[in-house]
């Protein structure tokens, strides 16, 4: 567990990230909280000859409440997620599912940026964003753009992010009043990814549905949704096992994870329907 | 203080002697973070160790190319299997009496197997030089069940072969190790032919891993002007250690001092000699410089002694009012690559005959057969005597499927074959003496303590409720009432490498009424500084806040065998105790001399010796200590201080009953331990809070064992298990609260009737966390299924009876 050499780098705003990004090509890879990425360093599994670290840039901090959006930094933690009260207030899913993130030490490092632009299968806010509909906002050499969390994510650590760009922050709808929201995950013990989980939001005639860690990327089903706000639990269940492809790891066999996946779905649709108007 | 204005119970008080919860004095370094631990040992010109280990688990290692590495600027050498042969070091010989590659001879037997040692200037360039050597494998059939391996044509050990006698007799192929046999086949045999009921099943307790906090790990520091090697490490014998570097190393004995520092657990992982300790020494004896080799977590997991690993088929009588008669065990062991188990030489399958458990049973049968497989060796006893654990949990599960078979509630069948009190010490059929015991009142009192009359009303409702659609969680009421055997042991019977498992203790008292003394046992976090401590203010009569423990370092504690097995206190406490008593009778004397009174005429009080009759007359431990030192007197030594080595007579039987209640959820596999009661009675207690803790520690462990870690392969041999996100190390979130109990039957034969306890939790642990899975289910049919109990294997327990639809 000690990596290989490399160059540290700590920039102060996005523009020379970008330009360290530019300069080293596939050597350079920026580090936000770094739970994945020192890991493989250090396993030797992930090599690079410069790490950009991005703590020390100020536009990538913060939570901002609107009326009709969130906007967060893509540097802010999962701890930050938890503790802010007017997050809470508007999207009480967000702060449900970063509890159920790894354990309180991670969380003070691990970042919102970090969880979702990896494109780990394992990772909780990836499906959480595309429940929520949020947009990635991505800055690079050639500008800004926006991108869709549901059109982010191509397989296993591949996104639509290029090389030389950043994910700067994370844009979030506001759900409607009376739509009723819940995170339900099973995992083998703290600090587990999910043997399965599901993010659920339902109220008004609408609803979004989405999974983690069944597939090589989040699962959000349009179809599963579209049930589920015509009021189809059974319909909405089919619908997510049909587009979910899990395999089998040290969790379990595929049969199980399909099952334990049903599970959770139904109960987090039982509790945001218990919690919306 | 201590005068006569003080009652004799406060004066005792004032000691913190046995019985005392007294605070752990390690604690204050600890929890300041002010430990010294291997990987804190700086020393001047230090070099750094690092393996080149094996991507296969059965490979013939067809070329080792170091040149890249060589070339490396900070790089000091690369050793391989060819640099060690000429010193006779390429090998080493085992605790089991195998011997084992310290760096792969022409082949490697499982994954992680150590294949070359680099050593650089500093940690990172060895890190950088081990991903230079380049070597070559020629990948080979992989043997990873044991069964297959009894049966398969691929040889695993070519350099055993044509050898039909092993260290432990004969070897039935050329994948087996050993056979041992205990009890009576023919006459259990014919018991089991005759019986009313037969109940019958195969046991399978899986491999796992100790997996320390703190991994192995070692500096070695080679003197070239005094010629002495101080060898650091984490060892829990480091005089056993200091025995082996020189029998296999050639320096002499007196030229090596082995230091144990803080150790962060060993839990058995760190009894036996690792590939590390060696390959450290040899470079440090080429270099002249010290070298430092401190593994990672992975290294720790995949190469390092595993435990368990016992597939046990048993057969259990019984009349059919369920009385047992008979026990019959036959065993498969898979002992990896190697045979590196850590056992008594004499006992191949360690204390596995204590399988007889709590219950009368007349006759017994016991073979093990010890097989090679392409794993990492090992065997050690993970927190648990020499395979105690697996005998535990071999009968209580039989235990289990017998009360299924006969019908019956399953506390009843224990009550009914408990060796009763008046029957100690009892003759077990598989050849232990029991010591001391009181089964029924342990017993009687755990089941009341749990309402178990109200737990089973409470778990026939659910069944109900389950059965007509109100619930989908199951309750599970775990029972046990374990036997341990600790304290190894009698020089009669118990050796490793030749060395009789006494221990040993010194005690000096200094002038002024305060004392050291030093041990051959090390504590790894059991807190030896603080209970020994108390063992010495009970018997003379200095508070216990003035005693130092010392143990670990070679050059100054007493020879001894070190801490493992529950033996600290059965044997180091033992002598402890007889040393201190040694002292005692020395005060005796000084103080009969003082008083001017014959030495009969004074008595023990405390922390005094006074004038039978006149307990005014008195002298202090404080005042005779002095006079020790300071006084003339006719017929003595100056000085007060004494040295025991004690052989214990026998061992220790400490015992517990604990009961582990589980709601279980038939739809996910996801468990919950609602209620953990653990009674343990370990004889005298010495710290009570320093054994609840013990308890909370062991019984977490057991958790863990229970309920989801192992040591996984896939059919390739590659270590499935290798990290701590899929090896299962409980956090608080993980783990229940416990209620602790006890009940006190000391030891008839040690001198302050202590039996240990470090262990008994795990021991007891893990049965009751397994019987409580297999209790939930027994409504509907399940009779056996395996550990490790993750969520997905109970998932598959409900989906099998059915109960997904």
């Amino acid at each position: 567990m000690i990596p290989a050499g490399f160059e540290y780098h700590r920039p102060g705003d996005v523009a020379s990230a970008i330009s360290i990004l530019q300069e080293y090509g596939d050597e350079a890879r920026v580090v936000a909280g770094g739970h994945s990425l020192i890991p493989m360093m250090k396993l030797r599994m992930a090599e690079m000859g410069h790490l950009i670290d991005l703590q020390a840039i100020d536009e990538l901090k913060g939570i901002e409440i609107g009326a009709e959006t969130v906007s967060l930094g893509a540097m802010v933690t999962q701890h930050e997620l938890i503790t802010h009260d007017g997050l809470a207030s508007a999207i009480p899913l967000i702060r449900e599912a970063a509890l159920q993130i790894a354990d309180p030490q991670v969380r003070y490092m691990g970042t919102v940026g970090g969880n979702v632009a990896n494109g780990d299968p394992g990772n909780d806010m990836p499906g959480l964003m595309q429940c929520l509909n949020a947009t990635f906002e991505l800055s690079g050499p050639d500008g800004n753009r926006s991108v869709a969390a549901r059109e982010f994510y191509e397989a296993a650590y591949f996104t639509a992010r290029e090389d030389e760009e950043i994910l700067t922050r994370i844009s979030v709808p506001v759900p409607d009043a009376g739509v009723g929201q819940a995170y339900e995950k099973q995992k083998r013990k703290i600090g587990d990814y999910a043997t399965a989980a599901a993010a659920v939001m339902v109220g008004n005639g609408t609803a979004s549905v989405a999974m983690t860690n069944l597939a090589d990327t989040p699962i959000w089903s349009e179809a599963a949704s579209t049930a589920l706000a015509a009021g189809d639990v059974d319909g909405c269940v089919a619908a997510m096992l049909d587009a979910i492809d899990p395999v089998a790891d040290n969790r379990g066999p595929v049969e199980f994870k399909k099952h334990v996946a049903a599970v959770m779905l139904r109960r987090a649709i039982d509790r945001a329907q218990s919690r919306a108007a | 203080m201590n005068d006569q204005t003080m009652t004799p119970e406060e004066r005792a008080a004032n000691l913190k002697g046995m019985g005392s919860s007294r605070k752990r004095v390690e604690d204050v370094r600890f929890t300041q973070g002010k430990g010294n631990y291997v990987d804190d040992i700086k020393l001047d010109g230090m070099l750094f160790g690092d393996f080149v280990r094996s991507p296969y688990a059965h490979a013939r290692v067809v070329s080792v190319n170091k040149d890249a590495a060589l070339a490396l600027p900070g790089v000091i050498a690369v050793l391989t299997a060819e640099d060690l042969s000429p010193l006779g070091l390429h090998w080493m010989p085992t605790l089991a009496g195998d011997k084992q590659m310290v760096l792969a001879d022409g082949k490697v037997l499982f994954q992680g197997q150590e294949v070359a040692y680099v050593v650089a200037e500093d940690r990172y360039i060895a890190a950088d030089a081990v991903e230079l050597v380049e070597v070559e494998y020629e990948e080979l059939p992989v043997l990873t069940d044991p069964f297959e391996a009894l049966k398969s044509d691929v040889v695993l050990r070519e350099d055993l072969e044509g050898q039909t006698e092993g260290a432990h007799g004969p070897r039935k192929h050329h994948n087996h190790i050993f056979t041992w046999e205990q009890g009576d086949k023919d006459t259990t045999e014919a018991v089991l032919a005759e019986a009313d009921v037969v109940a019958e099943e195969m046991v399978y307790y899986h491999r796992t891993h100790p997996c320390p906090l703190e991994t192995c790990g070692c500096v070695a520091s080679m003197d070239k002007v005094t010629g002495k090697l101080t060898l650091y490490g984490t060892f829990q014998a480091p005089h056993a250690i200091r025995t082996v570097v020189s029998l296999i190393s050639g320096v002499a004995e007196h030229n090596i001092r082995v230091i144990s520092p803080d150790i962060g657990g060993g839990f058995g992982n760190k009894v036996g000699a690792y590939a590390g300790y060696v390959c450290s020494v040899v470079a440090s004896i080429v270099t002249g410089q010290p070298v430092k080799w401190v593994e990672d977590r992975m290294e720790n997991l995949m190469s390092t002694a595993f435990a368990r690993d016992y597939w046990m088929q048993g057969k259990i009588a019984a009349t059919k009012d369920g009385k047992i008669t008979g026990l019959w065990c036959h065993t498969t062991a898979d002992h990896g690559g190697f045979d590196a188990c850590a056992d008594p030489t004499k006992f191949p399958a360690g204390f596995m005959n204590i399988c007889t458990g709590s219950y009368d049973i007349p006759t017994a049968y016991l073979a093990v057969d010890g097989v090679y497989t392409n794993k990492a060796p090992g065997g050690v006893a993970y927190r648990c005597s020499f395979r105690v654990t697996e005998a535990a949990y071999f009968i209580e599960r039989m235990i289990e499927v017998l009360a299924i078979k006969l019908n019956m509630d399953a506390a009843e069948l224990r009550r009914i074959n408990f060796i009763k009190a008046d029957q100690f010490p009892y003759q077990s059929a598989l050849g232990w003496e029991y010591d001391s015991g009181d089964y029924h009142t342990a017993w009687d009192k755990a089941l009341k303590a749990v309402d178990y009359e109200g737990l089973r009303a409470e778990q026939a409702q659910r069944i109900e409720d389950f059965k007509a659609g109100k619930t989908r969680k199951l309750l599970g009421i775990g029972l046990t009432h374990f036997t341990e055997i600790v304290g190894a042991g009698p020089v009669k019977n118990c050796d490793i490498l030749g060395l009789g498992m006494f221990d040993s203790c010194e005690i000096r008292i200094h002038p002024t009424g305060s004392a050291i003394a030093r041990l051959g046992t090390i504590s790894q976090g059991q807190g030896h500084a603080t209970t020994f401590a108390q063992i010495i203010a009970s018997e003379i009569g200095l508070p216990a806040d003035d005693i130092t423990l010392e143990e670990g370092d070679t050059d100054t504690a007493p020879y001894g065998l070190g801490t493992y097995g529950s033996r600290s206190t059965p044997v180091a406490g033992a002598a402890t105790a007889m040393a201190a008593r040694k002292i005692r009778a020395k005060a005796q004397m000084i103080a009969a001399y003082l008083l001017e009174v014959h030495d009969d005429d004074v008595e023990w009080d405390v922390d005094r010796f006074a004038v039978k009759g006149a307990p005014e007359r008195f002298k202090t431990m404080k005042e005779i200590a002095f006079a020790a030192y300071n006084q003339a007197i006719p017929g003595l030594e100056p000085g007060l201080e004494a040295v025991s080595y004690y052989d214990p007579p026998n061992m220790t039987y400490p015992f517990g009953a604990y009961v582990c209640v589980m709601e279980i959820d038939v739809d996910t596999g996801e468990w919950e331990v609602r209620q953990f009661y653990a009674l343990d009675d370990c004889g005298t207690r010495i710290n009570p809070m320093i054994i609840e803790g013990q308890v909370h520690g062991g019984v977490t462990e057991a958790l863990a064992i229970a309920m989801g870690q192992e040591i996984a392969y896939d059919e390739m041999g590659n270590v499935k298990t290798g990290t701590l996100m899929d090896f299962f190390l409980p956090t608080a979130w993980e783990t229940p609260n416990y209620i602790t109990d006890h009940t006190v039957t000391p030891s008839p034969h040690h001198p302050i009737g202590a039996k240990g306890v470090g262990e008994s939790p795990n021991v007891g642990g893990v049965p009751a966390f397994s019987n409580a899975v297999h209790d939930a289910f027994r409504p509907f049919g399940l009779t056996q299924s395996h550990m490790p109990h993750d969520h997905w294997r109970i998932w598959k327990i409900a989906n099998g009876l059915g109960m997904h639809g």
